[in-house]
């Protein structure tokens, strides 16, 4: 069943992480449900919207580090995390 | 807030979760995981970490397929929406007439994709076809096996007849949907028909055309069979658009790698662009 997929151990771990996040916002929301609110996005957002909004950005900062230049990924993952926080934060 | 929402619904949606689970998520994790690895054969597949991707990013064929891609997509949209709109305000309001009309303008919609093609290839040809026949005894040089031009307008005229009465019927039933009383305050006001048109037909078609422009803009973004049948990506690669590259590349030359990177920065795509008229729907739903 396993083998087909030909899993790697960094694919493992980044879908493990995204589903440790799901997990850890559904535990969230049960302890204090969220409402929409206005940040400096232009739009009403949940919780759940921004993440996936930062998750969907991270996604395009990693891709447009490989596009245009040779410095190593791991400064794209920070760029990313620091943008999700500040995202989830105020955004 | 101080009323707990009931979650227990949540589960009644469990079954469609397993079924997205089966047809979707574990076929796209194995898609990512195809994307870091070269796959020769079962067992044999060496990791490569993000080079698929870089390759994928700088390869000129692909950026080139892409700026077609939008082109087409961008073209069909400002041919079909306004075309469409334009054909749902001719039509009759109701009666037998309006019924025939519905019937006549919906008849496109239900050819398959591959027969549109066909039927097109033929219909084109310079010596059997009639529209192409036609052209060329007007004296205007036309051949869409042999011009990047020619074939161009070809496959977007091609979708412009197959999928115009998609918007049309969207459009008809949005206006449809509009109560007399605003045509008869207009009417009283003396309002001009592009008054008429600006200030109560169009703001009313607000969420149908959002939904329209998403219909069309993802299925020609995905654009495939029709292209392919009518001029096979061709002349040279004039009109191989994303979906063709990527099958070339996954089925043809069996580069899965390559292509699995690919496929992912095509969802990613697709992902942005359907979340933002996802968006725009849910904002226009709110201000109504």
């Amino acid at each position: 069943m396993i083998a087909w997929m030909n899993w790697t151990p960094s694919v493992a771990i980044f879908f493990a992480v995204i589903a440790a996040l799901l997990a850890v916002m559904t535990v969230f929301e049960i302890i204090s449900p969220c409402t929409e609110r206005k940040g400096f996005l232009p739009i009403e957002t949940t919780r759940g919207d921004r993440l996936f909004i930062g998750l969907l950005s991270a996604a395009y900062i990693h891709l447009a580090f490989l596009a245009v230049s040779n410095i190593s990924l791991w400064v794209a993952l920070g760029v990313s995390v620091l943008w999700l926080l500040v995202l989830l934060r105020w955004g | 807030m101080d009323k707990i929402p009931n979650n227990r619904a949540w589960w009644l949606v469990l079954p469609v979760f397993l079924l997205v689970a089966f047809s979707a998520l574990i076929p796209l994790m194995t898609v990512v995981n195809y994307s870091v690895q070269d796959i020769f054969g079962p067992g044999q597949a060496y990791f490569v970490g993000t080079e698929w991707f870089k390759e994928v990013l700088t390869d000129e064929r692909l950026q080139d397929s892409l700026l077609r891609q939008f082109l087409f997509s961008g073209a069909v949209l400002l041919i079909q929406i306004p075309l469409g709109i334009s054909v749902a305000l001719m039509m009759p309001k109701s009666g037998i007439k309006g019924s025939l009309c519905l019937i006549l303008v919906a008849i496109p919609l239900l050819i398959p994709w591959n027969v549109v093609g066909t039927i097109w290839q033929i219909f084109a040809r310079g010596d059997i076809g009639l529209f192409g026949w036609g052209i060329n005894q007007l004296g205007i040089d036309y051949n869409y096996t042999g011009s990047t031009v020619d074939a161009w307008l070809t496959v977007l005229l091609m979708d412009v007849w197959h999928w115009t009465p998609l918007v049309a019927l969207l459009c008809y039933s949005g206006l449809r949907a509009i109560p007399e009383a605003f045509y008869q305050a207009a009417e009283i006001d003396r309002a001009s028909k592009w008054a008429v048109f600006r200030y109560i037909q169009l703001p009313r078609l607000k969420s149908v055309l959002i939904i329209a422009v998403l219909l069309r803009f993802m299925d020609s973004f995905m654009i495939y069979t029709e292209p392919f049948v009518l001029t096979g990506g061709g002349p040279g690669s004039s009109t191989t658009f994303l979906s063709q590259t990527l099958t070339t590349m996954a089925i043809g030359q069996f580069d899965l790698g390559r292509a699995a990177a690919f496929s992912l920065i095509y969802f990613l795509i697709v992902l942005l662009i359907s979340w933002l008229f996802f968006t725009a729907i849910t904002h226009a739903d709110k201000e109504q």
